[in-house]
């Protein structure tokens, strides 16, 4: 079985290729570049780099998010066109869960974290139980205040992963005492190697043309319009 | 052309998603729309999130439907043509990357079209271009007149300086209380009236051929004002028909000057605008009287859509023009030559 993995879902971007549970080739960055302009082409220079040719593969793994809306989009645009046009099944992972797979085997929880900016983050909450990940709360956008109230009470150590910890470091460090572990800077990224795990560990496959990002949070435009239609509707 | 060339086209620059397959650069094989009207007209608008994530929805579904209505498989295609700019970046990017994944995955060279070149080119699906040749690029976007001495050479002669025709259209039809997308109201609203309220033209310098909307849209304002600050009341009909009239006086002139300064051979109108009937009419009238051959593709060619992007990559690609994997959105995209 070969395996393409994508992630574009936050800033960073990877791609990996994985035959028979060996990585062929992985590509991990994380550089402020429209992945419109990088995705494709190292998408095209992995599969020259492993001699393959897109038919060659049998399965594709995604990051569906959270994340950037755009970035997001990207890469799940991406690997719906390849899954469908090559015939090929899809599986989509949670962003936050390929984070989490950066800190298997830390007792105690794994918590990812994506900024959403204004003191905002996109996060779950995962253990890692009998060799795999599961799920403790639901991913989702909180106010970080709010988060770190509820890992606090939970009296465990929690394992902070991802790029953006730091803009929060001082604030975890606070609310959570000794219980806050900041992962080291190797493990941050997401890597596309782990999304690929976890879809064949625990992934569902999707229908390809139904899927679509898992945003976590409705467009502004669409949670003011619903304001207004209670609204109407309080007053009618 | 030995061997017939088929292009599959792809279009997401605002709130339809759209892909097609033309032959040749001029026969329609298929053209497959999905438009997102009902749900952006809540927000009496198009909010470019919420149509970047109708375009992810609908993306795959639509090419597939184009390949299946045209009994083609990727194997038969020639290339890949898709809108590059100018549009709603986020949406763009939607277009883009599912051409360059599907282009990639079937071994196609990809091509990125300009949407106004695309609109244009809407008219070669209908009748040959004969250069030089007059385009009236008339859309909620833009407004311009362009001369093209031959295929994929352009000189833009005139544009607005501020709002285009269709953006005019929606705030008048929005201070009219018509419902979104307000041009084909305001257009029913004017055939019908039997009276019109007389507004101002913009004419600009006498040589000028560049337009000026947004003057006239707070004519209609202070008008509204107005009457209703004396306790009358607007009728709709009056105040679409004037405002009509004003567009379509304005369009129709420059383009009628135009088209003889330049000496061309066609005039063609392109754009959603151009499926106006009243600026249909007027533009009919004055280049029958003129006898000089004048052009509106359909309805269904005037809107986006992506046969349109297929007809203006297919020049671009026998051209030898192509785009790479490392294609972005370029949302402020200007028209560029691509035959000098
Ligand atoms: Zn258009």
């Amino acid at each position: 079985m070969i395996w393409l993995g994508i992630d574009t879902a936050n800033m960073p971007l990877s791609v990996a290729i994985v035959k028979d549970g060996t990585i062929l080739a992985e590509v991990n960055s994380s550089m402020a570049v429209n992945h419109s302009l990088r995705a494709m082409p190292v998408i095209e220079e992995l599969f020259a780099t492993v001699q393959l040719q897109p038919k060659d593969i049998d399965a594709i793994a995604v990051s569906e998010g959270p994340g950037s809306y755009t970035g997001v989009r990207i890469g799940v645009t991406i690997a719906k066109t390849l899954a469908w046009t090559l015939k090929k099944p899809l599986f989509g992972v949670s962003s936050l869960k390929v984070l989490a797979a950066n800190a298997v085997y830390f007792d105690g929880l794994i918590c990812p974290i994506v900024d959403a900016r204004r003191n905002n983050v996109y996060a779950g909450v995962y253990e890692f139980v009998d060799g795999g990940l599961t799920a403790i709360a639901e991913d989702g956008h909180f106010a970080i205040e709010n988060l770190l109230d509820v890992l606090a009470s939970k009296e465990r150590p929690v394992l902070f992963v991802g790029k953006d910890v730091a803009m929060h470091e001082e604030l975890m460090k606070e609310r959570l005492k000794e219980n806050a572990v900041i992962a080291p800077f190797p493990l941050q990224l997401p890597r596309a190697s782990s999304l690929i795990f976890i879809a064949q560990q625990s992934g569902q496959e999707e229908n390809t043309h139904a899927f679509t990002p898992e945003y976590r949070r409705i467009a502004e435009a669409e949670a003011n319009w619903l304001m207004q239609q209670r609204k109407d509707q309080d007053n009618e | 052309m030995d061997k017939d060339m088929y292009i599959l086209g792809i279009e997401t620059s605002c709130d339809e998603t759209a892909a097609s397959v033309v032959k040749n650069g001029h026969e329609i094989v298929s053209n497959v729309v999905a438009s997102q009207i009902q749900s952006q007209q809540r927000f009496g608008g198009v909010v470019p999130e919420i149509a970047s994530r109708h375009h992810v929805e609908q993306i795959t579904l639509v090419i597939e439907e184009a390949l299946a209505e045209a009994n083609l498989a990727p194997s038969d295609l020639d290339a890949v043509a898709v809108t590059e700019g100018p549009g709603l970046v986020g949406a763009l990017l939607i277009g883009i990357n599912a051409a360059k994944a599907f282009a990639f995955a079937n071994g196609l060279p990809i091509v990125g079209v300009h949407h106004i070149a695309g609109h244009i080119y809407a008219n070669q699906l209908m009748q040959p271009m004969e250069f030089p040749l007059l385009a009236l690029i008339v859309s909620g976007g833009h407004t311009e007149l362009v001369l093209m001495e031959k295929h994929g050479s352009f000189k833009l002669i005139g544009e607005t300086r501020d709002d285009a025709a269709g953006e005019a259209y929606d705030k008048v039809a929005r201070v009219l209380g018509l419902p979104y997308p307000g041009g084909p109201h305001i257009d029913k609203l004017a055939l019908e009236s039997d009276e019109a309220v007389d507004f101002p033209r913009a004419w600009l310098e006498p040589d000028s051929y560049d337009f000026s909307f947004s003057g006239l849209k707070s004519a209609v304002i202070n008008y509204k004002h107005n009457i209703e600050q004396k306790g009358g009341e607007v009728n709709p009909s009056h105040v679409a028909a004037g405002f009509q009239q004003s567009v379509v006086d304005v369009l129709t002139e420059k383009t009628s000057r135009a088209a003889k300064e330049y000496g061309v051979k066609q005039v063609i109108a392109a754009g959603g605008v151009a499926a106006n009937k009243g600026l249909r009419a007027s533009l009919d009238a004055v280049f029958e009287k003129e006898g000089l051959p004048f052009y509106v593709p359909p309805i269904s060619l005037c809107t986006d859509n992506a046969a349109m992007i297929a007809a203006a990559g297919t020049s671009m690609f026998v051209s030898g023009k192509r785009g790479t994997m490392e294609m972005n959105g370029r949302p402020g995209m200007e028209l560029v030559s691509w035959n000098d």
